[in-house]
C-alpha cells in the first residue's frame, strides 16, 4: 500500500498504519448470561505528504479496490491541504531500529463456556458477599487479541502482538431506600495474571457495601487522599498539561515550565515503556519512533515534556517518542501504605470515585464530583456522595504532601494513593 | 464491497430502501432470499428472534489552525451486526465484510447463545415503504459543497473570530460530515432502512491579555448539509460567540462552593435534563431495577412545572432519526408530566421483558455494537416566565449559560455537569463572571427544586455527543431558562 501512495504523483512521503483485533466479551447477570460478543475488527489509515501538505483516509475494508480508493482520497485531500511547515513523517533517525518484544502476547484460547463461567464465578462471589447486596449489573469477561501495524516512506515496517484480558463485576447494594453500586475490575496481558475472579467479586461487593449510607457534608476545605484509581486523574491532568499539542498551542498551565519546581522534591515519576507485560508498554510510538525510558519529574522537576514529532518541530525540540501518548507513566512508590496515609491526613477526605470533567487545561483551574469517605483521627468515620473538590492544579501539585506504596498496576498510569494538602470541599 | 461513493441518482420512487439495497447488499450480490435463509438458519426453539443491521459510512473531517488547512481526512466504515435473542440473551457477531460468507460465519456465532436448535420461520417482510418521518434530506453532506469552498468556509470563519478582537490568539476551526446508510432486517417482519446526514462545525478560540490565557468553544450542526453553515452566517457566529466567551473567561473571578440557588441558561444547559433524569429513565436500567427512578411510575419525580420529553422527530435535529436502530418508527416520548414519572425509553429487548412497545429509542453506535436504549431529542417544554423574572427572583445565586458536560450514577442518582460560562447574581442583577464549576445533585431531587420554569425554549444548536457502556450517540438537549432552588456549586470560595 505504502509503495502504491508513494508511486502517486506529488507524493513525497507516506505513512500507514493500522490494527486488527478479534476476541469476545461475555456478560451474565442475576446468575443468567446476557450477552455473548465476538469482535472481529479491522481498520487502516494512510497518510500521504505532497511536500508540506498532507491528506489521510481511514478504511476497514481491506481489498485492493478500497485500498486504492483510499489512496486516491488521502492524495486528494492533501491537494486542497495548505503546507504546514512543521507537517512531515518522524525524522529518520528518530524512528525504532531494534523493536524489542515486550512479552505483550499471550494467547489463551479461552472458549465462550469458559468465558460464561468465569463471569458467572465472579457475579456469583460478589452476589452470595451479604444480603445487603440485592442486585447486580453483572460481570464480565472478555479476551482480546490485536495486531499493530505501522510503516512509512522513509523506510520503517514494524508490528506487533498484543492481547488483553479482562473482567469486572458491578453490584448493587440497598439500605432502605437508597441504592448504591461499584465496581472492581483486572486486566492483564496474559490470563494467568488476571486477579482471582472470586476476589474480584467480593471486593466489588465490599466497596458497595462500604457505601451504604452515604452523605453529603459540610462545604469545607480539607485535605484530600486520593486512591489509585482517582490519583491516575491527577496524573493524567499532568500528562496533559505537558503534552506536545497543548504546549505549543499555548494552552497549558504548565507552559515554560521544563526544568522548573512543578512538585515538592520527592516526587518523581517516570516513563517506563519496556515494562514486560504492562499494559501501557510500546516498542514505538504512533510514528514508529523509538519509545524510551525517561524522567518526567525528577525531585519534583519537571524534566522532559511529551512530544510527537510534529509539536517539537513547533517548539524547536526533538521528539521524545510520545506521539500518541505516554506509556507507562510510573509514580514512584512512598514510604507509606494506605492506613498511614490515613494518620498523615488525620481529618479529610478519601475520594475513590471522580464524577465528570472539570479541569481548565490552559489555567489549571479544578472542579469535580466526588464521592468516598469522610476521615476522623486516621480512621474512617462514614461514606460520602454528592459532593465536588475543586482547586488549581499549580497549588495541587505544588502542596502535594504524600505519594503511597499501595501502587495499582491495571492501567498505563502506576501510582499509589495520592495525599493532597488542601481542596475545596462543596456540599451542603 | 466497492469502497465508492453511493451515486446518488435522482430518480422518481429512489426510495431510502432501494438505495441501502444498491449500496450495502448488491456489491457483493447478497440477496433478499440470502437474507431470509441466514436469518431462518439462526432461528431456533431457545431462538425468539434475530435481526441484521447492515451500515455504510463515509465521514470527513477538514481542520483549519494557525491560518492553514492543516489537516483533513476522509474514512469509509461498512459492515453488518448480526443478533439473536432468546429471552434476556443475545448473541452477536458482526463483520466489516458485507459478503456472504462472512455473514454466515457472523449468524453461527450469534446462535451460541441459544443452546438448542431447531426450524424457525422468518415472518414476511413488509416491504411496503414505511416511512414514518421524513426528518431530513437524503443528501449526501461531503458533496454539498466543493472541496474549495469547504475550505473558504474555514477560512472566513477564522478571519472572523481573529477580527472579533485583538485579543484572539489562536483559532481552531473544524468542520466534520458523514453520511450514513443503514438497512435493519429481522424475523418478526420488519425491513426499513435510512440514510442519515450529519454535519458539525466547531470553533475554538484561545484569548490573551496581561499574561493570562482562556479559551472557549462553540458550534453547532445537524442532520443536514454544509450550507447550514453559510445560511445566515450561522458559522461566522459561531465564531463571534466563542471569542465572546473566552473574553468573559478571561475575567472570571473565583466561584462560590456551597449549596444556593442556580439559574440555567436556555438550550445546551439542558445537559441538566440528560444528566439528572434522561440516562435513569432508559429502559435497559429500569428493566434490571439499577436506576433510582425504577419502579417509580406514576410518581412525583419534579415540581409540576416540569414536563420533560424525549423526541426524537424534530426536523434536521443532530439527535433525530426517522427510524431508530431497530426500524422502530420513533416518536415523541413524555417522560415527565407535570412532574410526575409518566414513561421509559425502551427499545425491542427491554419492551418486551417490560410487557410494553419499543419507543423507538433502540440505538447503537455501529454495525459492530449492540443497540440498547438511548436518548435523541431531551428537553423541557417551556413553562410561564421571562427569563428577567427567574434571574431578578434570586437574591444570591448562579447564572449558568453553557456548560462542557456531564455525567451520572444511575444508581446513587447523583449526577453533575460542568459550567463553561456563568455568573454570579445577586440582588436579582448579573454581576460579575466565575470560573466554570462542576454543579452535582441528585436526579430524582433536582427536579422537585425547579420553581420557575421560562418561556423561551431552546435546543442546544447540535453539538451533544452522549457515551454509555462505551457506544457513543449523537444527541440533542434543551430546555428554557429555569431556576433550581438549590443545587451545590463545586467552587473553590468559602
Amino acid at each position: 500500500m505504502l509503495e502504491a501512495a508513494i508511486m502517486q504523483p506529488g507524493v513525497t512521503a507516506a505513512a500507514v498504519g493500522g490494527s486488527a483485533n478479534a476476541g469476545l466479551s461475555a456478560h451474565v447477570r442475576m446468575g443468567q448470561v446476557e450477552t455473548i460478543e465476538f469482535f472481529r475488527d479491522k481498520s487502516l489509515g494512510i497518510t500521504v505528504y505532497k511536500g508540506q501538505r498532507s491528506g489521510s483516509a481511514t478504511i476497514t475494508d481491506l481489498t485492493q479496490p478500497a485500498i486504492t480508493a483510499a489512496i486516491t482520497a488521502a492524495c486528494r485531500i492533501a491537494e486542497y491541504t495548505e503546507p504546514d511547515v512543521y507537517s512531515g513523517l518522524a525524522d529518520k533517525a528518530d524512528l525504532a531500529t531494534d523493536i524489542k518484544d515486550l512479552d505483550l502476547y499471550h494467547v489463551s484460547n479461552i472458549t465462550p463456556e469458559q468465558a460464561i463461567a468465569k463471569a458467572l464465578e465472579c457475579e456469583a462471589a460478589a452476589l452470595n458477599y451479604d444480603k445487603q447486596i440485592t442486585n447486580s449489573d453483572g460481570a464480565a469477561f472478555s479476551t482480546s487479541d490485536q495486531l499493530y501495524v505501522y510503516a512509512n516512506s522513509n523506510g520503517f515496517l514494524a508490528a506487533y502482538p498484543t492481547t488483553r484480558y479482562g473482567a469486572y463485576c458491578t453490584v448493587i447494594g440497598q439500605q432502605g431506600e437508597s441504592m448504591q453500586r461499584d465496581y472492581e475490575y483486572t486486566a492483564a496481558r496474559d490470563a494467568a495474571d488476571l486477579m482471582s475472579l472470586q476476589e474480584l467479586g467480593k471486593k466489588a461487593a465490599a466497596k458497595t457495601m462500604a457505601r451504604l449510607g452515604a452523605r453529603k457534608i459540610k462545604t469545607c476545605k480539607a485535605p484530600v487522599l486520593l486512591v489509585p484509581k482517582t490519583a491516575s486523574t491527577l496524573w493524567g491532568t499532568l500528562v496533559t498539561a505537558i503534552s506536545g499539542g497543548n504546549l505549543y498551542r499555548k494552552s497549558s498551565f504548565l507552559l515554560d515550565c521544563l526544568q522548573q519546581q512543578i512538585f515538592p522534591d520527592f516526587v518523581n515519576i517516570s516513563e517506563q515503556p519496556y515494562l514486560l507485560k504492562a499494559l501501557g508498554s510500546a516498542p514505538f510510538d504512533d510514528e514508529g519512533v523509538a519509545t524510551c525510558t525517561k524522567d518526567v519529574i525528577k525531585d519534583g522537576v519537571l524534566a522532559t515534556y511529551l512530544l510527537g514529532s510534529y509539536a517539537a518541530r513547533h517548539l524547536g525540540m526533538r521528539t521524545t517518542g510520545n506521539a500518541g501518548g505516554v506509556h507507562n507513566l510510573v509514580v514512584q512508590p512512598g514510604t507509606d501504605n494506605f492506613e498511614q496515609l490515613l494518620q498523615k491526613m488525620g481529618t479529610g477526605f478519601v475520594v475513590t470515585e471522580l464524577l465528570g470533567h472539570g479541569t481548565n487545561i490552559i489555567t489549571g483551574d479544578y472542579s469535580q464530583g466526588a464521592a468516598g469517605f469522610w476521615v476522623e483521627n486516621g480512621a474512617i468515620a462514614y461514606p460520602v456522595e454528592e459532593v465536588t473538590i475543586a482547586g488549581n492544579f499549580k497549588d495541587i501539585f505544588a502542596n502535594l504532601v504524600a505519594t503511597g506504596n499501595d501502587i495499582d498496576a491495571r492501567s498505563n498510569i502506576i501510582t499509589g494513593s495520592v495525599l493532597l494538602e488542601q481542596l475545596t470541599v462543596a456540599g451542603s | 464491497m466497492q469502497f465508492c461513493e453511493p451515486q446518488l441518482r435522482i430518480k422518481l420512487m429512489d426510495t431510502e430502501l432501494d438505495i441501502a439495497r444498491t449500496t450495502l447488499l448488491a456489491p457483493a450480490g447478497v440477496t433478499e432470499q440470502d437474507l431470509e435463509k441466514i436469518l431462518a438458519s439462526i432461528l431456533g426453539h431457545a431462538v425468539d428472534s434475530a435481526d441484521l443491521y447492515f451500515q455504510g459510512t463515509h465521514f470527513e473531517s477538514w481542520t483549519l489552525e494557525d491560518g492553514i488547512i492543516k489537516d483533513a481526512s476522509y474514512s469509509v466504515d461498512h459492515g453488518v451486526g448480526v443478533r439473536a435473542l432468546s429471552g434476556e440473551k443475545a448473541g452477536f457477531a458482526y463483520s466489516d465484510d458485507i459478503v456472504l460468507p462472512a455473514l454466515q460465519q457472523a449468524a453461527t456465532a450469534a446462535r451460541t447463545i441459544a443452546v438448542s436448535g431447531g426450524k424457525g420461520r422468518v415472518k414476511v417482510w413488509d416491504k411496503k415503504l414505511i416511512k414514518p418521518h421524513d426528518l431530513y434530506p437524503m443528501v449526501n453532506p461531503l458533496q454539498s459543497l466543493s472541496d474549495s469552498d469547504k475550505i473558504a468556509l474555514l477560512h472566513s470563519i477564522n478571519q472572523e473570530a481573529r477580527r472579533s478582537d485583538s485579543r484572539v490568539k489562536q483559532a481552531i476551526v473544524s468542520l466534520a460530515g458523514s453520511h450514513n446508510i443503514i438497512l435493519y432486517m429481522d424475523s418478526n417482519g420488519t425491513y426499513a432502512a435510512d440514510i442519515r446526514p450529519l454535519v458539525r462545525l466547531n470553533v475554538n478560540v484561545i484569548v490573551e491579555e496581561n499574561g493570562r490565557r482562556e479559551s472557549a468553544s462553540c458550534g453547532g450542526g445537524g442532520r443536514q448539509d454544509y450550507k447550514m453553515f453559510l445560511d445566515k452566517g450561522v458559522g461566522l457566529g459561531y465564531a463571534r460567540d466563542a471569542v465572546r466567551e473566552a473574553l468573559v473567561n478571561l475575567h472570571a473571578k473565583n466561584t462560590p462552593a456551597g449549596n444556593m440557588p442556580v439559574v440555567l441558561g436556555p438550550g445546551w444547559p439542558g445537559v441538566l435534563l440528560h444528566e439528572a433524569v434522561g440516562h435513569g429513565l432508559e429502559g435497559d436500567y429500569s428493566r434490571k431495577k439499577t436506576s433510582a427512578f425504577a419502579g417509580r411510575i406514576g410518581q412525583r419525580v419534579a415540581s409540576s412545572q416540569c414536563t420533560v420529553v424525549d423526541d426524537g422527530t424534530l426536523p434536521e435535529k443532530r439527535g433525530s432519526l426517522n427510524i431508530d436502530d431497530e426500524g422502530v418508527p420513533t416518536q415523541c416520548t413524555t417522560l415527565i408530566e407535570n412532574g410526575i414519572l409518566k414513561g421509559y425509553m425502551q427499545d425491542r429487548l427491554n419492551a418486551r421483558l417490560m410487557g410494553t412497545e419499543s419507543t423507538g429509542n433502540g440505538r447503537r453506535e455501529s454495525y459492530a455494537h449492540l443497540p440498547m436504549p438511548r436518548m435523541t431529542n431531551t428537553y423541557m417544554l417551556p413553562g410561564k416566565y421571562t427569563a428577567e423574572e427567574i434571574i431578578s427572583s434570586v437574591k444570591k445565586g448562579l447564572y449558568a449559560v453553557s456548560f462542557s458536560g456531564g455525567q451520572v450514577d444511575i444508581t446513587s442518582g447523583k449526577f453533575v455537569f460542568t459550567a463553561s460560562e456563568a455568573y454570579m447574581i445577586e440582588n436579582g442583577k448579573i454581576t460579575h463572571a466565575v470560573k466554570g464549576a462542576t454543579l452535582i445533585g441528585s436526579g430524582p431531587d433536582v427536579l422537585t427544586k425547579v420553581s420557575m420554569v421560562g418561556n423561551d425554549l431552546k435546543l442546544d444548536r447540535g453539538i451533544g455527543v452522549c457515551g454509555k457502556q462505551g457506544q457513543s450517540v449523537p444527541v440533542g438537549v434543551g430546555q428554557p431558562t429555569l431556576l433550581v432552588d438549590e443545587i451545590t456549586v463545586g467552587g473553590t470560595e468559602h
